[in-house]
Protein backbone atom coordinates (compact mmCIF):
# COMPACT_ATOMS: atom_id res chain seq x y z
CA UNK A 1 0.00 0.00 0.00
CA UNK A 2 1.26 4.05 -0.75
CA UNK A 3 1.93 5.89 2.47
CA UNK A 4 -0.98 8.30 2.89
CA UNK A 5 -1.01 11.61 4.60
CA UNK A 6 -2.27 14.75 5.64
CA UNK A 7 -1.57 17.88 2.63
CA UNK A 8 -3.63 20.54 4.45
CA UNK A 9 -7.23 21.56 6.10
CA UNK A 10 -9.63 24.17 6.67
CA UNK A 11 -12.11 24.28 8.87
CA UNK A 12 -14.62 27.37 9.62
CA UNK A 13 -16.62 27.90 13.30
CA UNK A 14 -19.62 25.48 14.19
CA UNK A 15 -22.73 27.36 14.90
CA UNK A 16 -26.58 27.66 14.87
CA UNK A 17 -27.11 29.08 11.34
CA UNK A 18 -29.62 28.78 8.97
CA UNK A 19 -27.65 27.87 5.92
CA UNK A 20 -27.98 26.19 2.57
CA UNK A 21 -25.76 22.43 3.08
CA UNK A 22 -24.08 23.80 -0.58
CA UNK A 23 -22.76 27.32 1.36
CA UNK A 24 -21.75 25.40 4.43
CA UNK A 25 -19.82 22.48 2.37
CA UNK A 26 -17.91 25.68 0.38
CA UNK A 27 -17.02 27.59 3.82
CA UNK A 28 -14.19 25.04 4.74
CA UNK A 29 -13.56 24.37 1.80
CA UNK A 30 -12.93 28.06 0.63
CA UNK A 31 -11.20 28.49 3.60
CA UNK A 32 -8.92 25.28 3.05
CA UNK A 33 -7.40 26.67 -0.53
CA UNK A 34 -7.26 29.97 0.95
CA UNK A 35 -4.66 28.34 3.54
CA UNK A 36 -2.95 25.89 1.09
CA UNK A 37 -2.44 28.15 -2.28
CA UNK A 38 0.30 26.02 -3.75
CA UNK A 39 -2.24 22.93 -3.60
CA UNK A 40 -3.19 23.07 -7.33
CA UNK A 41 -6.96 22.44 -7.95
CA UNK A 42 -6.23 20.22 -11.27
CA UNK A 43 -4.21 18.26 -9.26
CA UNK A 44 -7.54 16.77 -6.97
CA UNK A 45 -8.26 13.51 -8.66
CA UNK A 46 -11.31 13.13 -6.28
CA UNK A 47 -13.95 14.52 -3.70
CA UNK A 48 -15.64 13.10 -1.28
CA UNK A 49 -18.47 14.91 0.77
CA UNK A 50 -19.66 13.27 4.33
CA UNK A 51 -23.08 14.56 5.54
CA UNK A 52 -26.22 13.00 6.37
CA UNK A 53 -27.79 15.90 4.53
CA UNK A 54 -30.67 14.60 2.31
CA UNK A 55 -29.42 17.31 -1.00
CA UNK A 56 -28.26 14.92 -3.88
CA UNK A 57 -24.98 15.06 -5.69
CA UNK A 58 -23.74 17.22 -3.52
CA UNK A 59 -20.01 15.82 -4.63
CA UNK A 60 -20.28 17.13 -7.90
CA UNK A 61 -21.90 20.59 -6.78
CA UNK A 62 -18.89 21.13 -4.16
CA UNK A 63 -16.42 20.05 -7.06
CA UNK A 64 -18.84 22.50 -9.61
CA UNK A 65 -18.98 24.99 -6.53
CA UNK A 66 -14.61 25.09 -6.25
CA UNK A 67 -13.49 25.05 -10.12
CA UNK A 68 -12.54 21.44 -9.46
CA UNK A 69 -13.09 18.23 -12.16
CA UNK A 70 -12.40 15.22 -10.24
CA UNK A 71 -12.47 12.01 -11.58
CA UNK A 72 -14.11 10.51 -8.42
CA UNK A 73 -17.01 12.39 -6.66
CA UNK A 74 -19.42 11.07 -4.44
CA UNK A 75 -20.90 11.29 -0.60
CA UNK A 76 -20.56 9.18 2.00
CA UNK A 77 -23.24 8.83 5.16
CA UNK A 78 -22.66 7.03 8.23
CA UNK A 79 -24.33 8.75 10.55
CA UNK A 80 -21.95 10.67 13.31
CA UNK A 81 -18.92 8.75 11.43
CA UNK A 82 -19.23 9.78 8.44
CA UNK A 83 -16.44 12.06 8.55
CA UNK A 84 -13.40 8.91 9.36
CA UNK A 85 -15.43 6.80 7.34
CA UNK A 86 -15.00 9.37 4.26
CA UNK A 87 -11.15 9.67 5.16
CA UNK A 88 -10.87 5.77 5.20
CA UNK A 89 -12.19 6.06 1.91
CA UNK A 90 -9.93 8.68 0.72
CA UNK A 91 -6.82 6.86 1.98
CA UNK A 92 -7.59 3.56 0.33
CA UNK A 93 -8.13 5.82 -2.77
CA UNK A 94 -4.64 6.52 -2.30
CA UNK A 95 -2.89 3.71 -0.84
CA UNK A 96 -4.28 1.73 -3.93
CA UNK A 97 -3.11 3.89 -6.23
CA UNK A 98 -6.53 5.16 -8.10
CA UNK A 99 -5.73 8.82 -6.84
CA UNK A 100 -2.69 10.80 -5.57
CA UNK A 101 -4.55 13.40 -3.64
CA UNK A 102 -8.00 13.80 -2.37
CA UNK A 103 -10.28 16.32 -0.74
CA UNK A 104 -12.43 15.08 1.78
CA UNK A 105 -14.94 17.47 2.79
CA UNK A 106 -18.01 17.32 5.25
CA UNK A 107 -20.72 19.55 6.64
CA UNK A 108 -24.28 19.32 8.48
CA UNK A 109 -26.88 21.53 9.39
CA UNK A 110 -28.07 21.81 12.71
CA UNK A 111 -31.39 20.19 11.92
CA UNK A 112 -29.77 17.10 10.58
CA UNK A 113 -32.21 14.16 9.44
CA UNK A 114 -28.68 11.66 10.58
CA UNK A 115 -29.59 12.56 14.22
CA UNK A 116 -32.11 9.69 14.67
CA UNK A 117 -31.75 6.06 13.15
CA UNK A 118 -35.77 5.60 11.53
CA UNK A 119 -35.15 2.02 10.78
CA UNK A 120 -34.60 0.98 14.60
CA UNK A 121 -37.67 -0.21 15.40
CA UNK A 122 -36.33 -2.00 18.67
CA UNK A 123 -36.12 1.02 20.34
CA UNK A 124 -39.81 1.85 19.92
CA UNK A 125 -40.64 5.10 21.02
CA UNK A 126 -37.56 5.91 22.71
CA UNK A 127 -35.66 6.02 19.26
CA UNK A 128 -34.10 10.11 19.83
CA UNK A 129 -30.19 9.85 21.58
CA UNK A 130 -31.05 10.93 24.91
CA UNK A 131 -32.79 7.36 25.47
CA UNK A 132 -30.10 4.94 24.64
CA UNK A 133 -27.18 7.70 25.89
CA UNK A 134 -29.62 7.16 29.47
CA UNK A 135 -29.59 3.28 29.09
CA UNK A 136 -25.47 3.45 28.72
CA UNK A 137 -25.11 6.01 32.01
CA UNK A 138 -27.26 4.02 33.70
CA UNK A 139 -25.60 1.02 33.34
CA UNK A 140 -22.29 2.11 33.39
CA UNK A 141 -23.20 4.20 36.53
CA UNK A 142 -24.64 0.67 37.98
CA UNK A 143 -21.53 -1.12 37.23
CA UNK A 144 -18.96 1.04 38.66
CA UNK A 145 -20.41 3.03 41.33
CA UNK A 146 -19.93 6.05 39.41
CA UNK A 147 -22.37 9.04 40.44
CA UNK A 148 -23.33 11.79 38.56
CA UNK A 149 -21.46 13.86 39.75
CA UNK A 150 -18.39 12.32 39.04
CA UNK A 151 -19.59 11.80 35.41
CA UNK A 152 -20.39 15.89 35.15
CA UNK A 153 -16.44 16.16 35.42
CA UNK A 154 -16.50 15.12 31.60
CA UNK A 155 -18.59 18.11 30.55
CA UNK A 156 -16.65 20.52 32.64
CA UNK A 157 -13.22 19.87 31.14
CA UNK A 158 -14.30 19.74 27.77
CA UNK A 159 -16.49 22.71 27.69
CA UNK A 160 -13.21 24.28 29.35
CA UNK A 161 -11.04 23.12 26.39
CA UNK A 162 -13.51 24.21 24.07
CA UNK A 163 -13.16 27.67 25.48
CA UNK A 164 -10.00 27.68 23.82
CA UNK A 165 -11.25 26.56 20.35
CA UNK A 166 -12.04 29.76 18.45
CA UNK A 167 -14.36 26.96 16.20
CA UNK A 168 -16.03 25.65 18.64
CA UNK A 169 -19.92 26.06 19.60
CA UNK A 170 -19.69 27.32 23.17
CA UNK A 171 -17.20 29.30 24.58
CA UNK A 172 -18.40 28.99 28.21
CA UNK A 173 -17.29 27.11 31.12
CA UNK A 174 -18.67 25.67 33.86
CA UNK A 175 -18.72 24.14 37.20
CA UNK A 176 -19.88 20.31 38.39
CA UNK A 177 -22.90 22.62 39.83
CA UNK A 178 -23.41 24.07 36.71
CA UNK A 179 -23.90 20.38 34.45
CA UNK A 180 -25.89 19.15 37.67
CA UNK A 181 -28.35 21.81 37.89
CA UNK A 182 -28.56 22.07 33.95
CA UNK A 183 -31.97 21.19 32.64
CA UNK A 184 -32.55 17.27 33.32
CA UNK A 185 -33.68 15.27 30.25
CA UNK A 186 -33.82 12.12 31.73
CA UNK A 187 -33.14 10.91 35.43
CA UNK A 188 -29.28 9.65 33.96
CA UNK A 189 -28.89 12.60 31.71
CA UNK A 190 -28.83 16.54 31.71
CA UNK A 191 -28.44 18.97 28.95
CA UNK A 192 -25.38 19.61 29.92
CA UNK A 193 -23.85 16.26 29.14
CA UNK A 194 -24.69 16.29 25.99
CA UNK A 195 -23.30 17.04 22.63
CA UNK A 196 -25.22 19.71 20.40
CA UNK A 197 -26.32 19.27 16.45
CA UNK A 198 -24.91 22.23 14.94
CA UNK A 199 -24.14 23.84 11.35
CA UNK A 200 -20.26 23.42 10.67
CA UNK A 201 -17.72 21.52 7.80
CA UNK A 202 -14.12 20.93 7.86
CA UNK A 203 -11.91 19.76 5.12
CA UNK A 204 -8.89 18.19 4.59
CA UNK A 205 -6.57 17.02 1.75
CA UNK A 206 -4.91 13.70 1.88
CA UNK A 207 -2.25 12.98 -0.51
CA UNK A 208 0.55 10.06 -1.64
CA UNK A 209 3.51 10.41 -0.02
CA UNK A 210 5.39 12.34 -2.35
CA UNK A 211 2.49 14.88 -3.32
CA UNK A 212 2.61 15.27 1.02
CA UNK A 213 6.59 15.59 0.67
CA UNK A 214 5.62 18.12 -1.94
CA UNK A 215 2.93 20.40 -0.32
CA UNK A 216 3.41 19.93 3.08
CA UNK A 217 6.31 21.32 5.31
CA UNK A 218 4.96 19.60 8.02
CA UNK A 219 4.05 16.55 6.91
CA UNK A 220 1.27 13.75 9.31
CA UNK A 221 0.54 10.84 7.91
CA UNK A 222 -2.40 8.09 8.62
CA UNK A 223 -0.51 4.76 9.90
CA UNK A 224 -3.54 3.28 11.81
CA UNK A 225 -7.01 2.59 10.79
CA UNK A 226 -9.39 0.50 12.71
CA UNK A 227 -13.43 0.04 12.04
CA UNK A 228 -15.96 -2.27 13.32
CA UNK A 229 -19.83 -2.55 12.82
CA UNK A 230 -21.27 -4.42 15.35
CA UNK A 231 -24.70 -3.59 14.62
CA UNK A 232 -27.23 -1.38 13.31
CA UNK A 233 -30.39 -1.56 16.57
CA UNK A 234 -28.81 -0.07 19.93
CA UNK A 235 -30.34 -3.15 21.88
CA UNK A 236 -27.89 -5.76 19.62
CA UNK A 237 -24.90 -3.86 21.69
CA UNK A 238 -23.28 -6.85 24.02
CA UNK A 239 -22.66 -4.08 27.09
CA UNK A 240 -24.09 -1.27 27.88
CA UNK A 241 -20.85 -0.18 29.76
CA UNK A 242 -18.49 -0.84 27.10
CA UNK A 243 -18.14 -0.53 23.64
CA UNK A 244 -17.52 -3.53 22.06
CA UNK A 245 -16.78 -2.00 17.83
CA UNK A 246 -14.79 0.78 19.84
CA UNK A 247 -12.66 -1.82 21.12
CA UNK A 248 -11.95 -4.06 18.03
CA UNK A 249 -11.50 -1.02 15.97
CA UNK A 250 -9.03 0.85 18.30
CA UNK A 251 -7.12 -2.91 18.59
CA UNK A 252 -7.17 -2.79 14.70
CA UNK A 253 -6.10 0.69 14.34
CA UNK A 254 -2.87 0.24 16.76
CA UNK A 255 -2.06 -2.98 14.93
CA UNK A 256 -1.88 -1.67 11.74
CA UNK A 257 0.41 1.38 13.22
CA UNK A 258 2.28 -0.68 15.45
CA UNK A 259 1.63 0.96 18.41
CA UNK A 260 0.24 0.42 21.60
CA UNK A 261 -2.29 2.86 23.48
CA UNK A 262 0.88 3.64 25.91
CA UNK A 263 2.68 5.62 22.87
CA UNK A 264 -0.49 7.55 22.29
CA UNK A 265 0.04 11.37 23.29
CA UNK A 266 -3.20 12.96 22.80
CA UNK A 267 -6.47 11.71 21.27
CA UNK A 268 -10.14 13.04 20.21
CA UNK A 269 -12.74 10.71 21.49
CA UNK A 270 -16.22 10.76 20.44
CA UNK A 271 -18.42 12.19 23.88
CA UNK A 272 -21.39 12.19 22.36
CA UNK A 273 -22.59 12.03 26.04
CA UNK A 274 -20.53 12.28 28.73
CA UNK A 275 -20.71 9.01 29.60
CA UNK A 276 -19.34 8.23 26.50
CA UNK A 277 -15.99 9.57 27.17
CA UNK A 278 -14.72 7.16 29.96
CA UNK A 279 -16.52 4.48 28.14
CA UNK A 280 -14.33 4.84 25.01
CA UNK A 281 -11.08 5.65 26.96
CA UNK A 282 -11.45 2.08 28.62
CA UNK A 283 -12.67 0.08 25.48
CA UNK A 284 -9.48 1.82 24.01
CA UNK A 285 -7.24 0.36 26.22
CA UNK A 286 -6.65 3.97 27.80
CA UNK A 287 -7.43 2.97 31.34
CA UNK A 288 -9.11 0.19 33.62
CA UNK A 289 -12.78 -0.75 33.19
CA UNK A 290 -14.92 1.31 35.56
CA UNK A 291 -11.53 3.66 35.73
CA UNK A 292 -11.64 6.21 32.98
CA UNK A 293 -13.20 9.15 35.30
CA UNK A 294 -10.24 8.50 37.66
CA UNK A 295 -8.01 9.24 34.23
CA UNK A 296 -10.56 12.57 33.20
CA UNK A 297 -10.17 13.83 36.45
CA UNK A 298 -6.88 13.82 36.94
CA UNK A 299 -6.03 15.50 33.78
CA UNK A 300 -9.15 17.90 34.46
CA UNK A 301 -7.16 18.69 37.58
CA UNK A 302 -3.72 18.93 36.28
CA UNK A 303 -5.00 21.29 33.25
CA UNK A 304 -4.07 18.56 30.61
CA UNK A 305 -5.33 18.62 27.34
CA UNK A 306 -4.38 15.06 26.18
CA UNK A 307 -8.07 13.72 25.73
CA UNK A 308 -10.44 15.88 23.57
CA UNK A 309 -7.99 19.02 23.02
CA UNK A 310 -10.46 20.80 21.32
CA UNK A 311 -13.42 20.39 23.92
CA UNK A 312 -14.70 17.34 21.78
CA UNK A 313 -18.47 17.45 20.41
CA UNK A 314 -19.72 18.02 23.66
CA UNK A 315 -17.85 21.52 24.06
CA UNK A 316 -17.33 22.08 19.87
CA UNK A 317 -20.92 20.90 18.97
CA UNK A 318 -21.52 18.25 16.90
CA UNK A 319 -21.97 18.89 12.60
CA UNK A 320 -22.60 14.66 12.17
CA UNK A 321 -20.82 14.80 9.11
CA UNK A 322 -17.54 17.34 9.19
CA UNK A 323 -17.30 15.62 13.29
CA UNK A 324 -14.86 13.17 12.51
CA UNK A 325 -13.20 15.48 9.84
CA UNK A 326 -12.93 18.32 12.24
CA UNK A 327 -11.30 15.51 15.16
CA UNK A 328 -8.46 14.54 12.81
CA UNK A 329 -7.93 18.39 11.73
CA UNK A 330 -7.08 18.59 15.48
CA UNK A 331 -4.55 15.95 15.61
CA UNK A 332 -2.88 17.18 12.76
CA UNK A 333 -2.56 20.66 14.43
CA UNK A 334 -1.83 19.18 17.71
CA UNK A 335 1.11 16.79 15.93
CA UNK A 336 2.16 19.90 14.13
CA UNK A 337 2.36 22.06 17.22
CA UNK A 338 -0.09 23.93 15.79
CA UNK A 339 -3.03 24.10 18.16
CA UNK A 340 -2.78 27.70 19.82
CA UNK A 341 -3.75 27.62 23.43
CA UNK A 342 -5.24 24.03 23.09
CA UNK A 343 -1.34 22.75 22.18
CA UNK A 344 -0.31 19.60 23.93
CA UNK A 345 3.56 19.20 24.98
CA UNK A 346 5.39 18.06 21.80
CA UNK A 347 2.87 15.00 20.65
CA UNK A 348 4.18 12.25 18.54
CA UNK A 349 1.40 9.90 17.98
CA UNK A 350 -2.23 11.10 17.67
CA UNK A 351 -5.43 9.15 17.84
CA UNK A 352 -9.33 9.81 16.58
CA UNK A 353 -12.46 7.63 17.63
CA UNK A 354 -15.62 8.67 16.24
CA UNK A 355 -18.60 6.38 15.84
CA UNK A 356 -22.29 6.16 15.28
CA UNK A 357 -25.55 5.03 15.93
CA UNK A 358 -25.39 4.15 19.92
CA UNK A 359 -21.73 2.98 19.38
CA UNK A 360 -23.07 0.62 17.36
CA UNK A 361 -20.08 0.96 14.64
CA UNK A 362 -17.04 2.73 15.16
CA UNK A 363 -13.60 4.02 13.13
CA UNK A 364 -9.94 4.70 15.16
CA UNK A 365 -7.36 6.25 13.10
CA UNK A 366 -3.94 6.81 14.28
CA UNK A 367 -1.76 9.99 13.19
CA UNK A 368 2.02 10.39 13.31
CA UNK A 369 4.27 12.93 12.44
CA UNK B 1 -48.43 -12.04 7.98
CA UNK B 2 -45.49 -9.46 8.93
CA UNK B 3 -44.45 -9.11 12.20
CA UNK B 4 -45.22 -5.36 11.56
CA UNK B 5 -48.85 -6.46 10.44
CA UNK B 6 -48.98 -8.03 13.60
CA UNK B 7 -47.77 -5.72 15.55
CA UNK B 8 -49.90 -3.39 14.52
CA UNK B 9 -53.21 -5.43 15.35
CA UNK B 10 -51.33 -5.24 19.37
CA UNK B 11 -49.82 -8.63 18.88
CA UNK B 12 -45.74 -9.39 19.95
CA UNK B 13 -44.73 -12.43 17.98
CA UNK B 14 -41.25 -13.70 18.15
CA UNK B 15 -39.91 -13.72 14.58
CA UNK B 16 -38.30 -17.35 13.88
CA UNK B 17 -36.42 -18.86 10.69
CA UNK B 18 -38.06 -21.87 9.05
CA UNK B 19 -34.90 -23.35 8.48
CA UNK B 20 -32.39 -22.92 11.20
CA UNK B 21 -34.88 -22.04 13.92
CA UNK B 22 -32.63 -18.86 15.31
CA UNK B 23 -35.00 -16.00 16.62
CA UNK B 24 -34.30 -13.03 13.78
CA UNK B 25 -33.76 -9.62 15.65
CA UNK B 26 -34.99 -7.00 14.88
CA UNK B 27 -37.65 -8.78 12.55
CA UNK B 28 -37.42 -9.32 9.14
CA UNK B 29 -39.05 -11.70 6.37
CA UNK B 30 -35.80 -13.09 5.61
CA UNK B 31 -33.39 -14.94 8.35
CA UNK B 32 -30.21 -13.06 9.04
CA UNK B 33 -28.41 -16.93 9.64
CA UNK B 34 -29.43 -18.80 6.69
CA UNK B 35 -31.91 -16.65 4.39
CA UNK B 36 -34.66 -18.81 4.56
CA UNK B 37 -37.75 -17.65 5.42
CA UNK B 38 -39.50 -16.30 8.98
CA UNK B 39 -42.39 -17.50 10.60
CA UNK B 40 -43.74 -15.68 13.73
CA UNK B 41 -44.36 -17.54 17.05
CA UNK B 42 -47.02 -15.95 19.06
CA UNK B 43 -47.62 -16.25 22.79
CA UNK B 44 -47.79 -14.40 25.72
CA UNK B 45 -43.80 -14.17 26.22
CA UNK B 46 -42.01 -13.45 29.24
CA UNK B 47 -39.36 -10.87 29.56
CA UNK B 48 -36.68 -9.63 31.70
CA UNK B 49 -35.91 -5.98 32.49
CA UNK B 50 -31.78 -5.54 31.81
CA UNK B 51 -31.72 -1.56 32.59
CA UNK B 52 -33.74 1.14 32.83
CA UNK B 53 -34.39 5.18 33.44
CA UNK B 54 -37.17 7.48 33.50
CA UNK B 55 -38.24 10.51 31.57
CA UNK B 56 -40.18 13.07 33.74
CA UNK B 57 -42.97 10.98 35.74
CA UNK B 58 -42.55 7.98 32.53
CA UNK B 59 -40.14 5.28 33.14
CA UNK B 60 -38.53 3.36 30.27
CA UNK B 61 -36.77 -0.03 30.22
CA UNK B 62 -34.80 -1.96 28.07
CA UNK B 63 -36.28 -6.16 28.47
CA UNK B 64 -34.74 -9.22 27.01
CA UNK B 65 -36.84 -12.18 25.90
CA UNK B 66 -35.33 -15.62 24.88
CA UNK B 67 -31.68 -14.46 25.23
CA UNK B 68 -31.71 -12.63 22.26
CA UNK B 69 -34.85 -9.75 21.60
CA UNK B 70 -34.16 -6.65 23.46
CA UNK B 71 -37.13 -3.84 23.27
CA UNK B 72 -37.05 -0.49 24.79
CA UNK B 73 -40.41 -0.31 26.52
CA UNK B 74 -42.70 1.94 28.85
CA UNK B 75 -43.42 0.75 32.39
CA UNK B 76 -45.74 2.40 34.76
CA UNK B 77 -44.43 1.38 38.04
CA UNK B 78 -40.59 1.50 39.05
CA UNK B 79 -38.33 -1.15 37.27
CA UNK B 80 -36.29 -3.34 38.91
CA UNK B 81 -33.15 -4.77 37.39
CA UNK B 82 -33.98 -8.94 37.19
CA UNK B 83 -37.49 -8.46 37.28
CA UNK B 84 -39.27 -10.62 34.66
CA UNK B 85 -42.58 -8.76 32.48
CA UNK B 86 -45.12 -9.24 29.84
CA UNK B 87 -45.81 -7.12 27.28
CA UNK B 88 -49.07 -5.64 27.86
CA UNK B 89 -49.60 -3.35 25.07
CA UNK B 90 -47.62 -2.64 21.36
CA UNK B 91 -48.11 -1.55 18.34
CA UNK B 92 -47.40 1.40 16.18
CA UNK B 93 -48.00 4.92 16.32
CA UNK B 94 -47.34 7.80 13.34
CA UNK B 95 -44.93 5.18 12.10
CA UNK B 96 -43.54 4.46 15.11
CA UNK B 97 -43.16 0.89 16.96
CA UNK B 98 -44.22 1.29 20.78
CA UNK B 99 -44.39 -1.30 23.54
CA UNK B 100 -45.58 -1.21 27.16
CA UNK B 101 -44.72 -3.72 29.98
CA UNK B 102 -46.40 -4.99 33.36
Amino acid sequence: MNKVGIVGYGITPFSKDDQKIETVLMDSTKELFKNNPEIDRNHIDAVLVSTNNNSKYLSPVLSEMAGIQPNVSHTIESLCNSGTNSIVSAYSYIASGLADVVLVSGAERYDSPGQILVWDDSRGEYKHPIFWASIFAKSYKREYGISDEQLAVVSVKNHKQAKENPNALSNKTYSIEDVLNSKKLTDDLRLLDCSRPCTGSASIILGSEEKVKQLSKNPVWITGIGQKTISAGFTKNISFSSIESTKLAGQSALKMADKNIENIDVAEIHDAFSVCEPMALESLGFSKNGKGMNMIKELHETDNFKINPRGGLIGTGHPLGATGIAQTIEITQQLQSNAGNRQTENPQIGLIHNMSAAATSSTVLVLEK
Amino acid sequence: MSFESKLTEGKFCIPECVGCKKIVWPPSEICSHCFESVHLREGNFEGKIIEFSRQNDQFFCMVEFENMIKIIAKISKAPEIGKNVKISKCGINDGNYFFQVI
